[in-house]
């Protein structure tokens, strides 16, 4: 059940939001969508779950538009978080998943199961409104996989969590992916990015700047990264062959290079010229690669 | 169709288990058993009230006689002839043992002329009696005067006889309509009610739901249109409810209240004769009024994205019904103006207006028809534009709540409807 979308276009009156969006996203994998603020991720998202119609393009997955009879097969988190402030965790949660299509019974399994999990047992019984952000957060991503989803869509569902919480959430969608979800992730921290997917897609002003694996855009991007610490002065680097980008740092430089056959060069350049502490070669970030392809800093 | 039951489900449980729908549930039961025991009520207050004692100070002591005599009748007030002056009797009303006085004096032509001392002189009712008791007392003389013979004076005084028979066959007797009208009175009230308080909750509902977020879960699960739906209906169930509660408790006051003796301010009111066909009238236009008023409710409330922009949004609505209560009102007392025929067309005035005129005037089938055609064509109209509101606005959040608004939302939901 490959969830694909080509050539997908939305437009709001005269803005364009999303931009000609060809993108194929393949069964039991973690998919993530980078992009700014404003970038179209969360129209992207919402025309995938049907709340929105493109205005041009196909959307399919699992043959067919996604309409109200997969409602149980899709969870969902949207950006902004919302529960009902009054009512109990409980009664929310076990709420919601019947309207996923989920009987009684096993959706106060599944909500004991997750609440232990999450290790807020206590909070059962307690209203969403008298809970912490962070924690009203971790009901919210309960929600949307109490029914074991085939497809989860998650937008920025590491936001405004502390880092404990974010390890207990990146745990949580790994272990949903090894049981057969395929999961699709928006956020505008690279890092989360490159450490839970395989393939990404970059979104810059609702066009896809960068799209593929996550192994291959690396590789096919050529340029890597040096992180060099001297005791000597390095700035002769600068105009040194193969060096696109230099930039000092408290004592030694960072250096981007065309290719990794550059770096012997410039290995044996520093050579002789006194004690180096640190010689790193390292493959290029994603921010690299976005600065490079959108012709802008990201953050 | 199972997730619409699962959605009005817990719409309905939700309100019913609140502090608000128990609350308003207790007040109205309070108020309804007051309305039922009025008479008794009224009755226990003014049981204990002396018989108000009036001084008499005339000049002519046959006048005070023929004022005491005709006073006597009324019931109202007892005369006393007062030995003292004028200065005397008024300190006397002011520290409270006479409710007021009355000063006889010779007028033109001989004729007695009064003047009425009381502390308070607003109550009307006190200083009627005593004005009429003396004019009494003034044609007697004046016809005395004029010679004429005591059996004419009778005749003078009988009060015609005058009766209300109407010509159209099935037009409603004088008796019926009064019947009707306290009915229909009652019915107006229940609907003026229901679709502030249950229209209002609609729209609060909507617009909890899209200020708490929790909108964007609900719509990917669910329809907006069957969730629309649900609300309304599930709210509706709501006021079943409140009102099955209502009318157990007002049937068995008004038993009660019947049995010892006391119905005739229910009587007034017609309650205790009603014919069924205004009753399933009733029961017909109060719900057609419902989903109409219901649908434009939720519409509105989910153009607004802040709970408090909701009263501001659903402004419209309550003047839309207000009208209609106040165009009723007027209607009661003449329900075959130009004016309310032409209004009980106007489907947000229907049900109470077309109701208000079958419940009084022999209305011809095939206007009732016309007018239930109208008001179901417009809830359906309705219905559909405001699902489609319904889809865009849920989605939609902003600062304002205004046309520019529904404006957007349709655009919103255009989008979606071209695929």
């Amino acid at each position: 059940m490959t969830l694909r979308l080509e050539n997908v276009t939305k437009k709001f009156g005269s803005f364009t939001a999303v931009d000609h969006l060809s993108i194929e996203i393949p069964e039991q994998q973690i998919f993530g969508f980078l992009g700014a603020n404003g970038a179209g991720k969360t129209t992207t998202f919402r025309m995938i779950l049907g709340l929105l119609d493109q205005t041009e393009g196909e959307i399919s997955w699992n043959r067919g538009r996604i309409g109200y009879g997969e409602s149980h097969l899709i969870g969902y988190l949207p950006e902004e978080r919302g529960l009902y402030p009054k009512l109990k965790v409980k009664d929310q949660l076990v709420y919601l998943a019947k309207l996923r299509g989920m009987s009684k019974k096993d959706a106060v399994e599944e909500i004991d199961h997750w609440l232990e999990r999450f290790k807020v047992p206590e909070y059962k019984q307690k209203k969403v409104e008298e809970l912490s952000k962070g924690n009203q957060q971790k009901i919210q991503f309960i929600s949307a996989v109490l029914h074991k989803p085939k497809l989860l869509i998650l937008d920025e569902p590491f936001s405004g969590l502390d880092p404990v919480n974010v390890e207990m959430l990146k745990e949580a969608v790994v272990e949903l992916k090894e049981a057969g979800t395929s999961i699709v992730f928006s956020s505008h921290r690279m890092e989360h990015v490159e450490e839970l997917c395989e393939s990404l897609c970059i979104l810059h002003h609702g066009s896809p700047v960068v799209h593929g694996r996550l192994k291959e855009i690396k590789r096919s991007f050529g340029k890597k990264n040096i992180r060099i610490h001297a005791d000597f002065d390095t700035s002769y680097l600068q105009s040194f062959k193969g060096v696109t980008k230099y930039k000092p740092l408290a004592e030694g430089c960072e250096l981007q290079i065309t290719a990794e056959e550059a770096a012997a060069g410039i290995f044996e350049s520093l050579h002789g010229r006194g004690f180096v502490r640190t010689f790193d070669l390292e493959e290029p970030t994603l921010n690299d690669i976005f600065i490079e392809k959108a012709g802008a800093s990201y953050e | 169709m199972n997730k619409f039951f699962i959605m009005m489900g817990h719409t309905y449980k939700n309100r019913v288990k609140s502090k608000s729908f128990v609350i308003t549930t207790l007040i109205m039961l309070v108020f309804i058993f007051a309305v039922s025991n009025l008479q008794s009520i009224i009755e226990q207050f003014s049981g204990d009230e002396d018989e108000n004692r009036i001084a008499v100070l005339s000049e002519s002591e046959a006048w005070a006689a023929a004022f005491e005599r005709s006073l006597v009748s009324s019931e109202a007030a007892a005369a006393e002839t007062y030995e003292g002056t004028l200065e005397e009797a008024k300190q006397e009303v002011e520290e409270g043992s006479y409710e007021a006085v009355v000063h006889i004096r010779t007028g033109a032509d001989q004729l007695p002329e009064a003047t009425y001392f009381a502390n308070q002189i607003a109550n009307i009712e006190a200083s009627e009696p005593v004005r009429q008791a003396l004019q009494q007392v003034k044609i007697e003389q004046v016809t005395e005067e004029a010679d004429v013979a005591p059996e004419t004076l009778q005749q003078i005084s009988t009060p015609v006889s005058f009766e209300l028979e109407a010509l159209e066959e099935r037009a409603k007797s004088a008796e019926e309509l009064n019947q009707t009208r306290g009915i229909v009175y009652i019915m107006l009230f229940f609907m003026y009610f229901a679709v502030i308080m249950y229209g209002q909750m609609i729209s609060t509902e909507v617009a909890t739901e899209k200020s708490s977020r929790v909108m964007e879960i609900l719509i990917s699960s669910v329809s907006p249109v069957s969730q629309m739906f649900a609300k309304i209906i599930g709210i509706a169930l709501v006021g079943l409810t409140q009102f099955a509660i209502f009318l157990t408790a007002g049937y068995f006051s008004i038993q009660q209240t019947i049995e010892s003796g006391s119905a005739s301010f229910i009587d007034g009111l017609g309650l205790t004769t009603i014919q069924p066909s205004t009753i399933i009238y009733a029961v017909v236009f109060f719900l057609l009024g419902y989903l109409l008023f219901a649908t434009l409710a939720a519409t509105l409330g989910s153009l607004v994205s802040r709970l408090e922009d909701a009263q501001q949004m659903t402004a419209p609505m309550i003047m839309l019904i207000v009208a209609a209560f106040m165009i009723a009102m007027f209607g009661l007392a003449s329900p075959d103006s130009t004016f309310i025929t032409i209004s009980s067309y106007f489907p947000f005035f229907t049900p109470l207006i077309m109701f208000l005129r079958v419940g009084m005037l022999d209305v011809p089938v095939w206007e009732v028809s016309l007018s239930l055609a109208v008001l179901i064509g417009s809830i359906a109209l309705l219905g559909w534009i405001g699902a489609r509101i319904y889809r865009g606005g849920v989605l939609l959040y902003g600062k304002s709540s205004s046309l520019k608004d529904l404006k957007a939302a349709l655009q919103l939901s255009k989008k979606e409807k071209s695929s």
